[in-house]
């Protein structure tokens, strides 16, 4: 009861409800129950308001005109650099690139950072409960350079042994990548710890911050962090932009990415050199519109008492959690102390896909399937689970809505 | 329950899912071919032993996913076996035809009925892919498997 009290004295999630205009409609006139969120967010009206009073009134392309239009959106652009450094506390705004997603800025450390450094048998650490992203740009390091895959496995109730990570990290390490909340599990892993146990022994770490940093502050410089990436249509915000940060002294150090416009210093015929970080890894023209809407989004975020939002969707979690032990048909499948809100399970007799189906005539929007982490998949022996992810603008509604869903697919089902 | 749902998940269909038909690897199968959907991860193995008469003389199926890509391999070996290649071409294209919502011309009345179990899932675009996944197989094991 007290934590209900503190909830609503800190955020009330029937009125930030009002803020995404997506969840007035409904699918099959049932009530939209959106627990989707971890796959993509849905976007608060001041972002898109924001995107479409930015085109309206300040749009050109950035860095390059010296007309009006050009110098207001390029202020814009940089603004919302400024923006993401204040999200992630980062000690500069240079040390933040905007990329198109998190899927990008890993390659970017991966093509960027780590590629020029790997000789065959060199290491990197990563744990089995990645998502894709952050393992197939390692997998070209595999394949392309002699790399070696070091996977650190997870505990059964899906929480990570820090000391077995530990013991993952030799001499041969080059980088340790680990996500900072798991998709699939919900997992929060213990970033500062590994960081710490990390640089110890001379190792960078970069987090997969696609999940973690929608749930709970991130501080870049607390956490010591050398990269950490980010997208933004998890965050509220829209596609196509997400950023990753990176420690200066990593960036100055960095080869380009893309090559193209934007990037350089000096072209001619016979001879090149580079712009500085962080243009030197935008080649190209961003995506601007995008910027001004992540950058709306974060400040949506950041608006919020955010202790009470992680709190609200702490009480999703363990809610639903509860409600779904009195089904004996059903597994969960991760439970670490103080996860995120994220629920997967497995249910005997149903197929996730059919599962899924049945949920969505209800109006409820699930996800099913390998969730891009089939290592985790495998180690857990299922080749797909159904997912709920919950957001600031769920309510207990939803999860009773998903309860009577799963009750009725049984039904029908089995 | 909605009847969209219900026509879906229609007690044949179920039946056929939970209680495969030709289920397992075949002896001296002439011909073999994996399908897979990395969406869903939805898996079937079909195999096929072409008589001399060029008639699908055997076919079985393995595989493991939802409801409807297992009770379509099922239902698919039911009916496929006994067939000439012509005749099993007929059916496939009926099928694709059927659960796309496109109708089920060139299917006789008997194939139709046997089928119109599957019709149910032209309503849900999203799941077609499930259905097909083991036509698309046994076609792919008859073109480019050989054994």
């Amino acid at each position: 009861m007290t934590a209900q009290a503190k909830i609503a004295a800190g955020f009330d999630a029937e009125k930030a409800r009002e803020d995404f205009p997506i969840l007035a409609r409904d699918v099959y006139g049932k009530r939209l129950v959106y627990l989707d969120s971890g796959a993509s967010a849905q976007k608060p009206a001041v972002v898109l308001d924001a995107m479409r009073d930015f085109a309206v009134s300040e749009y050109a392309n950035v860095h390059r005109g010296v007309h009006f239009l050009s110098a207001a959106a390029t202020d814009r652009y940089e603004e919302a650099r400024r923006t993401v450094q204040r999200f992630l506390n980062a000690a500069r705004e240079d040390e933040i690139v905007f990329t198109k997603g998190g899927t990008e800025a890993i390659n970017l450390v991966s093509y960027s950072y780590l590629a020029p450094l790997i000789q065959p048998g060199d290491e990197i650490v990563l744990t089995v409960m990645e998502h894709h992203s952050n393992i197939v740009p390692w997998h070209f390091l595999r394949e392309r350079a002699g790399a070696v895959l070091k996977w650190v496995d997870v505990r059964d109730d899906g929480s990570l042994d820090i000391e077995a990570l530990d013991a993952a990290i030799t001499a041969k390490t080059k980088l340790v990548a680990v996500t900072h909340m798991s998709n699939v599990l919900g997992t929060i892993t213990p970033l500062k710890e590994i960081v710490a146990r990390a640089h110890a022994k001379g190792v960078p770490v970069l987090a997969d911050g696609c999940q973690g940093a929608v749930h709970q502050p991130v501080d870049v410089q607390a956490l010591d962090i050398d990269f950490y990436a980010v997208t933004g249509h998890k965050l509220y915000g829209p596609t196509g932009i997400g950023a990753l940060y990176a420690k200066r002294a990593h960036l100055k150090a960095m080869r380009p990415f893309n090559g193209g416009g934007e990037m350089i210093r000096e072209v001619s015929q016979d001879r090149i050199t580079y712009a500085d970080p962080p243009a030197r890894f935008e080649a190209g023209t961003p995506p601007i519109i995008e910027t001004v809407g992540l950058a709306t989004a974060l400040d949506y975020l950041m608006g919020l008492d955010r202790a009470a939002v992680a709190a609200h969707e702490h009480d999703l979690l363990a809610y639903g959690r509860d409600q779904v032990r009195q089904f004996n048909w059903l597994k969960v499948i991760g439970d670490a102390p103080g996860k995120g809100a994220i629920l997967s399970f497995e249910a005997e007799g149903m197929h996730a896909h059919d599962l899924a189906t049945i949920l969505d005539r209800e109006g409820v929007a699930v996800r099913a399937g390998h969730h891009c982490a089939q290592p985790l998949m495998e180690r857990f022996g299922v080749t797909s689970t159904s997912r709920a992810s919950f957001a600031l603008y769920n309510t207990r509604a939803d999860v009773d809505a998903l309860i009577a869903g799963l009750s009725k697919a049984r039904g029908i089902l089995v | 329950m909605d009847n969209a749902l219900r026509e879906l998940y229609q007690e044949v269909i179920l039946d056929h899912s939970r209680h495969p038909r030709h289920y397992g690897t075949l002896e001296g199968a002439s011909h073999k071919a994996e399908g897979y959907n990395p969406l869903c991860g939805d898996r079937v193995t079909v195999y096929l032993k072409l008589g001399e008469d060029g008639r699908v003389a055997d076919i079985r199926f393995e595989g493991k996913g939802c409801a409807i890509s297992q009770a379509s391999a099922s239902m698919m070996t039911d009916m496929l076996k006994g067939r000439t290649q012509a005749e099993a071409e007929t059916l496939m294209q009926g099928f694709l035809n059927l659960v796309k919502g496109e109708g089920a011309n060139g299917l006789s009345e008997d194939d139709r009925e046997r089928l119109d179990v599957m019709s149910g899932i032209s309503e849900f675009p999203m799941r077609v892919k499930c259905a097909t996944l083991a036509w698309h197989t046994y076609k792919n094991a008859l073109e480019e498997g050989a054994t």
